[in-house]
């Protein structure tokens, strides 16, 4: 029974001359091999440039501050629950007088770490988060020599301090915004 | 007895010692960039750009992949037979470079009053001499293949064995054509010749692509190259061999390539004939320059024809074991043996 017009009989017929001493088929494959001597390469030289990421692309996590340098983080587990690779854990504390510079809310994470061997970047912890916490950038995990170092603490994932490093603060919070609204674009 | 026959001619053995010395510097050099040329060459048809890292547009690269051989671990199985083992290599190098002695680089150039001829041998039977060494050339192969004690090494230096002897056949046959009609078997003489009328190739167009297909089989080049079929035979003949021995086969590869390059623009385009059907002593200049531009011509016939070896190399799959065998056998030899017929009615029609 023939559903599609798609299937192609196989020939099976007896090679013809001009086929039995290839030649004809080799000068046309060299035709062929050497016009593309002449076509843009695709290579690119990746340290010198690299692949502009797709706008939907998910890296490695970062924790957000506000613009006094607080951590956003309060330690809710909202982002661990919704990992699927269990790659999120981390110890609450609670803020202790004279540390409201550092923590925006009452409770904190004293400990975050996120296992980049574990974690699939399906995005999910930047979706449930609460707090405006998490995100995910546009680089990935570097290579190491150690399954130790591909666990990322907080001196890892918080970005830099808006007072003590402003350039590198303003960097990041750029990133933060322009995947904010790329998202809002994709639900618009 | 005259003791004048016994006096030698120092002077001659220092030049040929020279030129000796400076052509096989040449070869290895050209062996040496043309292991990086098929590695750019690979890179353009498939749309890349290959190694540019290593120095300025990648040309250390060739050093730096020397180097690396060198420091590889030298691993001769136990199993082995030792002094076989590493003679395979070494005949494989040598044969390789034994031919570079009869092909006439340049016409005669004239240092310090002396004549020299830019020819290591004009051995009257050059040609015999191509061929010999060219089968010699096997036994590097089957040697190292055998030695190994694999399986699939012997497999590969059989294929190679068996590939080679069938195609010098029609190698032989096309070249009997050649030399009809040449009447010498001197290189020399031939390039000579040609020098004078016309280029080989405008008369015997069939029997050079015979010569050129030989050529490749002869090189154990793709698509000819069955004897290293890595996705039957692992390696092939070189499955055991590590660091520079590897490093010895792949070479002599390369210098093969090169002197069947040479070869073929020796018999069949002139040799160092600069341009065709035109007689370049018009230009008046002198024997020095004419040997020179004569061999840099001779060189971009031989750089042409390695861009061929590798442009076929990277278009053309390889054959499996019984095309390879007809094609040899029942196409090729046949169609020497009418292009040898052919020539001879001819050569005899003309004379009568």
């Amino acid at each position: 029974m023939q559903l599609t017009n798609k299937a192609k009989l196989v020939d099976r017929k007896p090679m013809s001359i001009a086929e039995k001493i290839y030649l004809p088929a080799i000068f046309k494959g060299m035709g062929i091999t050497f016009s593309h001597i002449f076509k843009k390469k695709v290579t690119i030289q990746y340290p010198e440039q690299t692949r502009s990421f797709s706008p939907v692309f998910r890296g490695l996590h970062i924790l957000n501050r506000d613009e006094e340098g607080r951590e956003n983080c309060t330690a809710c587990g909202l982002c661990a629950v919704a990992c699927p690779a269990e790659a999120i854990t981390m110890d609450a504390a609670e803020r202790l007088p004279g540390e409201e510079h550092l923590y925006r809310e009452e409770k904190y994470a004293a400990k975050y770490e996120i296992n980049m061997l574990r974690c699939i970047f399906c995005g999910l912890c930047e979706e449930a988060c609460p707090k405006d916490a998490i995100y995910l950038t546009e680089t990935f995990a570097p290579a190491n020599y150690s399954r130790q170092s591909f666990i990322y603490g907080k001196d890892n994932l918080v970005i830099p301090h808006p007072t003590e490093n402003p350039e590198a603060f303003t960097k990041a919070k750029g990133l933060i915004d322009e995947r904010k609204a790329k998202a809002n674009q994709q639900t618009a | 007895m005259d003791i004048t026959l016994l006096a030698v001619d120092w002077a001659l053995v220092l030049e040929k010692f020279i030129f000796i010395a400076f052509i096989i510097t040449v070869s290895l050099v050209v062996a040496l960039y043309m292991t990086f040329g098929e590695r750019k060459v690979a890179a353009w048809i498939q749309d890349r750009l290959g190694p540019n890292r290593a120095g300025p547009f990648g040309i250390l690269q060739p050093l730096a992949d020397g180097v690396k051989m060198f420091f590889k671990e030298e691993i001769i199985p136990t199993s082995s037979n030792k002094i076989l083992f590493i003679l395979g290599p070494s005949l494989a190098m040598i044969t390789a470079m034994l031919t570079s002695a009869v092909i006439p680089w340049g016409d005669k150039a004239e240092l310090f009053g002396r004549t020299i001829s830019l020819q290591i041998a004009d051995v009257n039977i050059g040609i015999l001499y191509v061929f010999g060494i060219l089968s010699l050339g096997v036994y590097g192969i089957m040697i190292g293949a055998w030695a190994s004690n694999n399986k699939f090494s012997l497999m590969g230096g059989l294929r190679a064995a068996s590939q080679i002897i069938s195609y010098e056949l029609a190698m032989g046959i096309s070249l009997i054509a050649l030399i009809m009609i040449t009447g010498t078997l001197s290189l020399g003489e031939m390039v000579h010749q040609q020098k004078e009328g016309w280029w080989n190739f405008f008369v015997q167009p069939l029997g050079f692509f015979i010569f050129l297909i030989c050529a490749f089989a002869e090189c154990n080049r793709t698509p000819f190259d069955l004897a290293e079929a890595e996705n039957e035979l692992i390696g092939g003949y070189h499955s055991e061999y590590s660091s520079l021995k590897l490093g010895f086969y792949l070479f002599a590869e390369y210098i093969n390539m090169f002197i069947s390059s040479a070869v073929m623009a020796t018999l069949y385009f002139g040799g160092y004939d600069i341009i065709p059907f035109y007689d370049e002593s018009v230009w008046g200049l002198s024997a020095n320059i004419m040997a020179l531009l004569g061999a840099a011509a001779l060189f971009f016939k031989i750089l042409v024809f390695i861009f061929i070896f590798m442009w076929v190399r990277w278009t053309v799959p390889r054959f499996r074991y019984d095309q390879l065998m007809n094609l040899g056998w029942k196409g090729l030899i046949p169609l020497a043996l009418f292009n040898m017929l052919v020539t001879a009615a001819v050569i005899l029609f003309l004379k009568k």
